[in-house]
C-alpha cells in the first residue's frame, strides 16, 4: 500500500511540471509586451524597461522558467500587480470560502445524485426513473448562473429568507453551495444510474440471486459497493466541474473567494494573480484526482493487491 | 431428401417471428421511439432554423434603441418584453441564437479536428507517440475544465473569437481519449490486418477503415459537446469574458439583465429559459444517438 | 423412485424489438430423487434457459407450462417463497467462474451469506462453516482462502467455490450449467470427480447442462437432448451411446473423435449447416434444415414425441415411417 502511494506521487511529478509549465507559457505567451500592457500606453521606454527587468522577462524563456518554479518551490507565486501584495497570501485569503463553498457543494450533490441515481437504477424505465432521470436532464441543460440569479429571486427576493450575496456568514453560503450542488448532481445521477445498470447485468449478480439472497441485500450489497468503484472515479472529476463552477457561483453571489478574484483578476489583466490562482487551483485538483485513485483501493481488492 | 422450396416459403408467414434488419434501419427505429429523442431533435432542429433564418424572421432590429419603450415587460408586441434601451428581447434572442450556434460548431469542430487527429495517431501509431500525446491531454484534463477556458481567454483576451478557441481547446483531450480507445479496438481486428498484409499504407487504412469504425462515438460526443460548448460560452459572457454588449449573446444579456432583477424580472428569466432550453436539446439528441447507436457506449 | 422436479410442456419467450424469440419451445423433463440428468445440445438450444427459468431467474416470460419442484408450482409462487427456494432447495452453478464470484467481497463472505440467509447463522458459525466447506470440495488452506479474494484464485479454485457455495445448505437440487466448460481438461475431470463425490455422499440430484458428451458419459444417468428449444430424445445414458434414435443425437456422437474408429473414418463427421439463430426457426422439425434424412414432413410438421424402447423417447418422423413399414410387413404376412 506505501509502496502504491509513492509510486502515485511520482506519477505526479510530470504532471506537476505539465501544469506550471502550462501556467507560466500562459503568461508568456501573452500577445504584445506585458511590461509596456502594465505601464500603460504613456510610459516612457525607461519605465517599460524597469518593468520588464522586474517581471524578469528580459531574460531567455527557459531561465525565466526555472527561476519561475524555484520561486514556487519558496512559496512564491509573484506579487499581484492590482495590490501589490503577493498572490499567494490573496489566494490563502480567500481559500477558506471556496473550501467551504466547495465542500458543501460536494456534499449536496453526492447526496442528491447518489440517491437520484439508485432511485432510478433500482427500477429502470419506471415513472421513478423518468422523473429522476428528467430533473438530471434539466441540472445539466441549466446554466449554473441563471440557476444562480433565480433562487436569488426566489429566496432572496420574493421569500427573503437568505441573504442575496457575501460570504462572511454560514447563512451566506447556504443558497450558493444548493445551487452548485444540485446543478453539478445531475451528472453523478446520470453516471450512477448507469453503473449500477451495468454492474446488474453482470454474473455475480445472478450468483447472489441464485443463492437466494433478498433482493435488497443484491442491490445495497452486492451492487452497490461494486458501483462504487467508477462512481468515486465521476466524483473526482465533478470536483473539476465543482472548481470551475464555484468561479461562476462565487461571482453571482458577490463571494470573496479565489474564483471571484480569478474573474477579476482576468478582468484587470493582473497577471501574476491569474498565473498564481491558476497554477493554485490546477495543483489543488491532480492532488484530488490523487485522493480519489488511493480511494480506490479502500473499495477494490483487485487495485489493493496488483500494486 | 430435397427441400421443397414451395413448403418452407408456405410456412414462412405462419411462424416467422424475428426479422433482422440492417444496423442502420435498426438505429432510426429505435431512435424514433425514443420520445425523449425526438423532443432533442425537434428543438435542435428549431434552434438552427431560427438561427438560420435570424435576420427574416425577427420582428425588431436587436441593436435598436427605443427610448419610448425601456424595460418593458412581455407585451403583445413584445412577447419577451425590452431592455434597458428599449431593444426587443426577441429580436435580440433569435440573433442571439446565431452567436450560440456558431460557437457551438466552430468551438467542436475545432477539438473534432484536433482530437481525432491527435486521438487517432497516438492510437493507431501507439508507443512513443501516443504516451506523448496522452500526457499531454493527461496535462490539460488537470485543468477543470472551465478553468482551462477562462485561462486561454485571459491571455487571448475576452471576445468570441477567442471563446470559440478556448471552448474549441478544453474538449480536445475528451475527443483524443475515446478516439484513441475506439482505434485501439479496432486496430487488431481481422480485416485491418488483412488491409496490411495487402500492402494498405497507414493512412489508407486509417481513412478507410479505422475512422469509419470509430464514427459512432463521435457523433454522440460531439451532439453533447455543443451543449456543453453553449453553456460554457454563455457562463465566460455572463462573467464579462465572452461576446460584449451590445453582442445579443444570451450569457452577455443575462449578466446585463441582472442589475434590473427587481424591475424587469424577465431579463434575467428569458435568456436563461432559451439557453437552458437549447442545451437541454442537444443533450436529448445525444442521448438519443447514443441509445439509438449503442446503448453501451460509454459517454 | 420419486420425482423432485417435474418441468411440463414449459415455454420460455423472449420478446425483443425484432419480435418473439421461443428460447424454450414445450419442453418437459422430470429428475428423480438422486439421479442426475443431462440436457445435451448446443448454444441457442434452450437447454440453460430451461434451467434459469426452473430458478426463476431467466429475463424471458413463461407463457406455458408449470414446474412442479418436491410437491410446489414452482411458477406460482411467490417472489419471497421462492426466494426461500433459490439457494437452500435448489442451488445453481454456472459456466464462468471468473466472473460467477463477486470481485470486491472475500470467499468467506460469499459463501457465509447464504447460510445467513437460509441457517440463521451467526457470523462466527457460518465462517466456521464456509471453512469446513470449502475443505469438503478440496480446497487446500481453506482457514486462508476464506479470507481471500476471487481474483486471488484460478478458474478451477473458484469453481471449487462455487461448488461450496451451492452445497451450503445441502439443497436437494444442484443446478450446474456447464460448470466445466471454462476450465482446463485436468481441471475439469476433478471438478466432475468432485460433483460425483458430493451427488453420493448426499444424495443430491443433479441437473447437468452441458454440451460435451463426454461429461455427459462420466456423471449422468439420464440424457435429454434439445434442439431449437425442444426435446428431441430423451433415455438414460447407455442406450443414447449405443442406441440413438434421432438423428441429430447419432450426428452428435459421430462428431466425437474416436481413436479405435481411425481407420474407417479418416474425417471427422460434422452435422452439416449451423446452430439456427433461436427465432429464426420455421415451422416443422427444427433439425429438418440440417438433417440428411429429411423428408417433406419434416419441413411443414412437428413430429410426436415417441417411446421408440422403455422409457427411450424420440422426437422424429423416420419412427413414424419406420412403424408404417413394420405394420406393412405385419400386413403382408
Amino acid at each position: 500500500m506505501l509502496g502504491y502511494i509513492v509510486k502515485r506521487l511520482l506519477q505526479l511529478i510530470p504532471t506537476l511540471i505539465g501544469v506550471t509549465l502550462f501556467a507560466f507559457l500562459l503568461v508568456a505567451a501573452v500577445p504584445g509586451d506585458p511590461a509596456q500592457i502594465i505601464a500603460g500606453d504613456s510610459a516612457s521606454p525607461e519605465e517599460v524597461e524597469i518593468i520588464r527587468s522586474q517581471l524578469g522577462i528580459d531574460k531567455p524563456l527557459y531561465e525565466q522558467y526555472m527561476s519561475y518554479v524555484v520561486n514556487i518551490l519558496h512559496g512564491d507565486l509573484g506579487t499581484s500587480l492590482r495590490s501589490s501584495q503577493p498572490v499567494l497570501d490573496e489566494i490563502l485569503s480567500r481559500f477558506p470560502t471556496s473550501f467551504i463553498l466547495t465542500v458543501m457543494s460536494l456534499i449536496i450533490m453526492i447526496i442528491v445524485g447518489l440517491i437520484a441515481g439508485i432511485a432510478s437504477a433500482t427500477k429502470p424505465n419506471s415513472l421513478r426513473d423518468n422523473v429522476s432521470m428528467m430533473f438530471s436532464l434539466f441540472g445539466i441543460s441549466m446554466p449554473v448562473f441563471w440557476m444562480g440569479i433565480m433562487f436569488i429571486l426566489l429566496f432572496s427576493y420574493y421569500l427573503p429568507w437568505f441573504p442575496s450575496g457575501g460570504s462572511t456568514e454560514f447563512k451566506h453560503f447556504v443558497l450558493p453551495s444548493i445551487v452548485l450542488g444540485l446543478s453539478a448532481s445531475g451528472v453523478l445521477a446520470r453516471l450512477t444510474r448507469s453503473s449500477i445498470l451495468e454492474i446488474v447485468n453482470q454474473d455475480f449478480i445472478r450468483t447472489a440471486r441464485a443463492k437466494g439472497l433478498k433482493e435488497k441485500y443484491v442491490i445495497y450489497k452486492h451492487t452497490l459497493k461494486n458501483a462504487l468503484i467508477p462512481i468515486i472515479t465521476i466524483v473526482g472529476m465533478e470536483f473539476g466541474i465543482l472548481l470551475g463552477g464555484a468561479v461562476i457561483t462565487e461571482t453571482v453571489f458577490s463571494m470573496n473567494g479565489i474564483g471571484r478574484y480569478v474573474v477579476e483578476s482576468i478582468q484587470f489583466r493582473d497577471f501574476p494573480a491569474i498565473q498564481g490562482s491558476i497554477l493554485f487551483i490546477s495543483t489543488l485538483f491532480v492532488f484530488i484526482i490523487l485522493l480519489v485513485d488511493l480511494s480506490y483501493s479502500v473499495v477494490d481488492p483487485r487495485v489493493r493487491y496488483e500494486n | 431428401m430435397e427441400i421443397s422450396e414451395k413448403v418452407i416459403s408456405q410456412n414462412q408467414n405462419v411462424t416467422t417471428t424475428y426479422e433482422p434488419r440492417s444496423p442502420w434501419q435498426m438505429m432510426i427505429k429505435r431512435f424514433k421511439k425514443n420520445k425523449r429523442a425526438m423532443i432533442g431533435l425537434y428543438i435542435t432542429v428549431l434552434f438552427i432554423i431560427v438561427a438560420i433564418l435570424a435576420p427574416w424572421i425577427s420582428p425588431y432590429d436587436p441593436y435598436a434603441y427605443n427610448m419610448k419603450a425601456l424595460l418593458q415587460p412581455p407585451s403583445l408586441s413584445h412577447p419577451f418584453g425590452t431592455d434597458q434601451f428599449g431593444r426587443d428581447v426577441l429580436s435580440r434572442i433569435i440573433h442571439g441564437s446565431r452567436i450560440s450556434l456558431m460557437i457551438g460548431m466552430v468551438g467542436v469542430g475545432i477539438s473534432i479536428l484536433v482530437g481525432v487527429s491527435l486521438g487517432t495517431i497516438a492510437g493507431y501509431f501507439g508507443g512513443i507517440i501516443d504516451s506523448i500525446i496522452m500526457r499531454i491531454m493527461d496535462i490539460l484534463l488537470a485543468f477543470p475544465g472551465f478553468l482551462l477556458a477562462l485561462a486561454i481567454i485571459s491571455i487571448l483576451g475576452p471576445n468570441m473569437l477567442n471563446v470559440m478557441i478556448a471552448i474549441g481547446i478544453f474538449s480536445i483531450p475528451v475527443f483524443a481519449r475515446i478516439m484513441r480507445s475506439s482505434v485501439i479496438s479496432v486496430k487488431y481486428k481481422e480485416f485491418i490486418e488483412a488491409t496490411k498484409s495487402l500492402g494498405g499504407s497507414h493512412f489508407f487504412i486509417i481513412m478507410k477503415h479505422v475512422i469509419p469504425n470509430c464514427i459512432a462515438p463521435i457523433i454522440v460526443l460531439s451532439t453533447m459537446r455543443i451543449a456543453t460548448a453553449i453553456l460554457t460560452a454563455a457562463g465566460l459572457s455572463f462573467l464579462g469574458l465572452g461576446a460584449q454588449p451590445p453582442s445579443p449573446e444570451w450569457g452577455a444579456m443575462l449578466n446585463e439583465g441582472r442589475e434590473y432583477i427587481r424591475s424587469a424580472t424577465h431579463l434575467s428569466t428569458v435568456p436563461g429559459l432559451i439557453i437552458m432550453l437549447v442545451v437541454l436539446g442537444f443533450n436529448m439528441l445525444g442521448d438519443g444517438l447514443r441509445d439509438a447507436l449503442d446503448p453501451q457506449m460509454k459517454i | 423412485m420419486e420425482n423432485l422436479l417435474e418441468i411440463k410442456n414449459l415455454k420460455t419467450y423472449f420478446y425483443s424489438e425484432n419480435g418473439v424469440v421461443p428460447a424454450v419451445d414445450g419442453v418437459s423433463i422430470t429428475i428423480k430423487k438422486g439421479e442426475t440428468l443431462g440436457i445435451v445440445g448446443e448454444s441457442g438450444s434452450g437447454k440453460s434457459v430451461t434451467a434459469l427459468t426452473a430458478m426463476r431467474l431467466t429475463p424471458g416470460k413463461v407463457v406455458e407450462g408449470s414446474i412442479n419442484f418436491n410437491g410446489k408450482d414452482l411458477l406460482t409462487l411467490s417472489d419471497e417463497a421462492m426466494r426461500k427456494i433459490r439457494g437452500k432447495e435448489i442451488a445453481m452453478i454456472f459456466q464462468e467462474p471468473m466472473t460467477s464470484l463477486n470481485p470486491v467481497f472475500t470467499i468467506g463472505n460469499q459463501i457465509a451469506e447464504a447460510l445467513k440467509t437460509h441457517m440463521n447463522f451467526t457470523k462466527t458459525k457460518a465462517n466456521e462453516r464456509a471453512i469446513e466447506l470449502l475443505e469438503l470440495v478440496g480446497i487446500p488452506r481453506p482457514e486462508r482462502i476464506v479470507k481471500e479474494y476471487p481474483h486471488q484464485l484460478s478458474g478451477g479454485m473458484r469453481q471449487r467455490v462455487m461448488i461450496a457455495m451451492a452445497m451450503a445448505c445441502n439443497p436437494s437440487l444442484l443446478i450446474a450449467d456447464e460448470p466445466t466448460t471454462a476450465l482446463d481438461v485436468t481441471i475439469q475431470a476433478q471438478i466432475l470427480d468432485l460433483m460425483r463425490d458430493l451427488k453420493k455422499e448426499h444424495n443430491t440430484s443433479i441437473l447437468m447442462i452441458t454440451h460435451d458428451l463426454g461429461v455427459v458419459a462420466e456423471t449422468c444417468d439420464r440424457v435429454c437432448v434439445m434442439y431449437g428449444g425442444k426435446v428431441v430424445e430423451e433415455s438414460d445414458v447407455h442406450e443414447i451411446f449405443n442406441n440413438p434414435k434421432h438423428p441429430y443425437t447419432q450426428g452428435l456422437l459421430k462428431s466425437i473423435p474416436s481413436l479405435i474408429d481411425s481407420e474407417e473414418e479418416t474425417r471427422l463427421y460434422s452435422i452439416e449447416g449451423n446452430v439456427p439463430i433461436p427465432g429464426t426457426l420455421r415451422g416443422g422439425c427444427h433439425f429438418a434444415p440440417r438433417c440428411e434424412f429429411a423428408m417433406n414432413i419434416c419441413h411443414t410438421e412437428v413430429p410426436s414425441y415417441k417411446e421408440v424402447a422403455t422409457g427411450h423417447f424420440s422426437r422424429c418422423w423416420l419412427h413414424e415411417v419406420e412403424d408404417e413399414e413394420v405394420q406393412n410387413e405385419a400386413n403382408i404376412s
